[in-house]
């Protein structure tokens, strides 16, 4: 441990080359943080199943790179899959039957959109080698989508009834609730998701498969993977259409409007409820678009979410809410942090190396506040 | 929410029936189901754990995903106390603790195991204050958060740590003799020695509650602030519920490391994820904060566990987790709870009709 330290410290380009690692690792911790506080901000909700989003997506980049489309074009298709899937989480169109007066096309069409988009993984999932085998042999996808297109027909009533089922169950019991019935209760969908995504696509650690290239300067000391570098600017960019869509459309309006005062939005004419599909799904697009760079930078396992919740707890604790240049600096700095921990105390305890630094936030939180609170008086 | 500062006696003539019934039926359920004495075993660690959460969840107002660390420290605790006298535990461990690495005769065995689950004890507590001096000060969701990541932590670490083998966990000694009737014979031991203890910290939790602390910590979840202000000395106190918890969670683990023999940091030692929001589901499905609560949610939780692990396996966490959900979004005040706000006479609760409205509704 101490050795590792000396090392860092006779070698600044080494050092300079783990922090910009931890940089680009940091963009994406930046990302799912940002979704969370926007979940916790606007709807009162700690949204535990956060890392499973994030694996889901990176499932989404891992099943385009098995057939052989460019695992980067996932990135924007995850966070589609996944704003559909919260959406269907959140709302469905089975509300919209049984509430004749709240029957709405998009809830439809959202629902249609669940449906197909599970679909799609199920039998993508079930017939990977089966699809790869035809594409290879047709060179198309097109039987790849028929296959898809006759699951469709097994799956859209199930998942009409399974979203129809969560949704009212879930989530919209949940708004307004106290913190720890939100905690506990996408905490149990939570491992719901885990062992979904493990039985119904895949047990394994899985990979992206990207085909980029890795940059080296100053004689191999310092090692820029490109991908590293897009998942930065991906990030960043991501950030910037986020920051601007809540500040100048409407519908970004809506949600911080919601997020000060639901009752007085209701009164002004903003559809609240709406507010917090929108909200949720957009969480989970996020997220999903974090967790397709996470497919391509490192690796998914359908168990392997928690730590990515938990970061974007501690990036958003130390940032505060409703603080969007505040998350992305503590997300960069935590990816440098972990990053140096896991080279310092050795790999085994990075993880470890995470939670403490949890603790030690949430402590030296309190500290400053009791700090505060003294002055005060 | 509950309580509602009405001071009750515990032990009142048909609470005392209903507990020398179970008690009867503790002592005698070994032999009548001898094939399910290990279920059994596990159950009254179940009714342990999810009261001593209950002290710091249900009586306190602190959700606590931590407590599982104590149980945790406790295993391992009692693991080295009852390895290290008795051969070299660096060399045990390197050898992955395999059953030939060490023989004991009765004495020694049992020497061990009381001076482990004392230490496992000791430990629990000591953990519980030193951590807790620093994280009880947390309120609310942070402290939850808080606490569930101090688990991940404490489990990381431990996999971490070569002395105690790392990820792959350290082996308890086994009990002397290696025959099916021995066997038995340790089986029915840790039967007996864990209704104890679950009997122990139930009887002496009920009567902490009588008294001067149970009102103090009632007072702290109905508002810490104003507690305060009345001159309760609120962390003292909290830090008071935690070692309890803390030492009894310790001999629990001390005691449930060895009915298993082998003792996996993650899965079983810190299982965060797992048994440490297990605690809290059982005590929220039975009701927090109520005498029968935690008792009904352990019977609850147990058996449906046990059903989805048998007959579900490879669903169990998606039936699992429909089953956190539908607990927390239908019975967020858990059976007890639900019957409290629709029965309150059944608690001994004198409705006076102007509050009756409040009563219903809430």
């Amino acid at each position: 441990m101490v050795e590792n330290l000396i090392l860092l410290l006779e070698n600044p380009v080494a050092l300079l080359d783990l922090i910009l690692q931890g940089l680009m690792m940091g963009a994406v911790f930046a990302l799912i943080a940002y979704g969370m506080a926007l979940v916790w901000g606007v709807m009162n909700i700690i949204n535990i199943t956060q890392g499973e989003f994030v694996i889901l997506g990176g499932f989404v980049a891992f099943y385009f790179s098995e057939w052989g489309i460019s695992p980067l074009l996932a990135v924007p298709m995850a966070a589609l899959i996944l704003y559909v899937i919260a959406t269907g989480l959140y709302l469905t169109p089975i509300h919209g039957l049984v509430f004749a007066n709240r029957l709405r096309p998009w809830l439809l069409a959202a629902g249609v959109f669940v449906a197909s988009a599970a679909g799609f993984f199920v039998s993508g999932a079930s017939l990977v080698p089966a699809v790869k085998e035809s594409v290879a042999n047709w060179g198309s996808l097109a039987p790849a989508v028929a296959i898809g297109v006759d699951s469709l027909l097994v799956t859209i009533p199930v998942m009409f009834v399974v979203g129809g089922g969560l949704y009212t169950t879930v989530l919209r019991h949940i708004v307004g609730r106290d913190l720890f019935t939100s905690i506990l209760a996408t905490f149990g969908i939570s491992i719901f998701l885990q062992q979904f995504m493990n039985e119904a696509l895949t047990a394994d650690v899985e990979i992206a498969n990207h085909g980029l290239d890795t940059w080296s300067f100053v004689g191999g000391d310092i090692t820029i993977e490109q991908i590293r570098l897009i998942a930065l600017i991906f990030a960043l960019l991501i950030g910037v259409l986020l920051a601007l869509y809540m500040r100048k459309s409407r519908a970004g309006q809506a949600i911080r409007a919601t997020a000060q005062n639901p009752r007085a939005a209701r009164i002004m004419g903003i559809d609240t409820d709406r507010v917090y599909a929108r909200t949720y799904a957009l969480n989970a697009a996020i997220c999903g678009s974090a967790g397709a760079l996470v497919a391509m930078i490192w690796a998914v396992q359908a168990y392997g979410g928690l730590v990515y919740t938990l970061r974007a707890f501690m990036v958003v604790i130390f940032a505060g809410l409703g603080n969007l240049v505040g998350v992305i600096v503590a997300g960069l700095g935590l990816g440098v942090a972990e990053n140096l921990a896991g080279f310092i105390l050795g790999l085994e305890f990075q993880i470890a190396f995470v939670f403490g630094l949890l603790v030690v936030v949430l402590i030296y939180r309190r500290i400053r506040l009791s700090f505060a609170r003294k002055v005060l008086s | 929410m509950s309580a509602g500062g009405i001071q009750r006696d515990p032990f009142n003539r048909t609470t005392l029936l209903i507990l020398l019934a179970i008690a009867a039926i503790g002592i005698a359920g070994p032999f009548v189901a001898a094939d399910f004495t290990k279920q059994l075993t596990i159950f009254w660690v179940m009714v342990l754990i999810s009261y001593t959460w209950d002290t710091m969840g249900g009586q306190m107002g602190y959700n606590s995903f931590g407590n599982i660390v104590f149980f945790g420290v406790g295993m391992y605790a009692s693991a080295i106390v009852q390895i290290a006298p008795y051969t070299d535990l660096t060399a045990y461990t390197a050898a992955g603790g395999q059953g030939s690495a060490l023989v004991l005769d009765l004495g020694q065995y049992f020497l061990g195991l009381g001076l482990g689950a004392l230490a496992a004890g000791v430990s629990g507590l000591l953990v519980a204050v030193i951590v807790g001096s620093g994280i009880l000060g947390l309120r609310g969701h942070y402290f939850a958060i808080g606490t569930l990541a101090l688990s991940i932590f404490a489990a990381e670490m431990v996999s971490g740590w070569e002395l105690v083998g790392g990820g792959s966990g350290i082996t308890m000694p086994g009990y002397p003799g290696t025959t099916i009737a021995s066997e038995q014979e340790k089986t029915l031991i840790f039967y007996f020695l864990c209704f104890a203890l679950a009997g122990t910290a139930f009887s002496l939790l009920q009567w902490l509650y009588s008294t001067r602390f149970g009102l103090a910590i009632n007072a702290i979840r109905d508002d810490e602030d104003k507690a305060e202000a009345m001159g309760i000395k609120t962390a003292r106190y909290k830090t008071m519920a935690w070692a309890i918890s803390g030492f009894f969670l310790g001999i629990c683990g001390a005691l449930y490391g060895n009915l298993l023999i082998h003792v996996d940091p993650r899965d079983t030692a810190f299982d965060g994820a797992g048994l440490g929001v297990w605690m809290v589901l059982m005590v929220v499905l039975g009701g927090k904060g109520t005498f029968w609560g935690p008792l009904i949610g352990a019977v609850l939780f147990h058996v449906t566990k046990e059903l989805f692990w048998s007959y579900l396996l490879g669903l169990q966490y998606i039936a699992l987790g429909i089953l956190i959900v539908v607990i927390v979004v239908f019975f967020p005040e858990g059976i007890m709870g639900w019957f409290r706000a629709h029965y309150p006479h059944w608690f001994g609760e004198k409705v006076e009709p102007a509050k009756e409205a409040g009563e219903a509704s809430s």
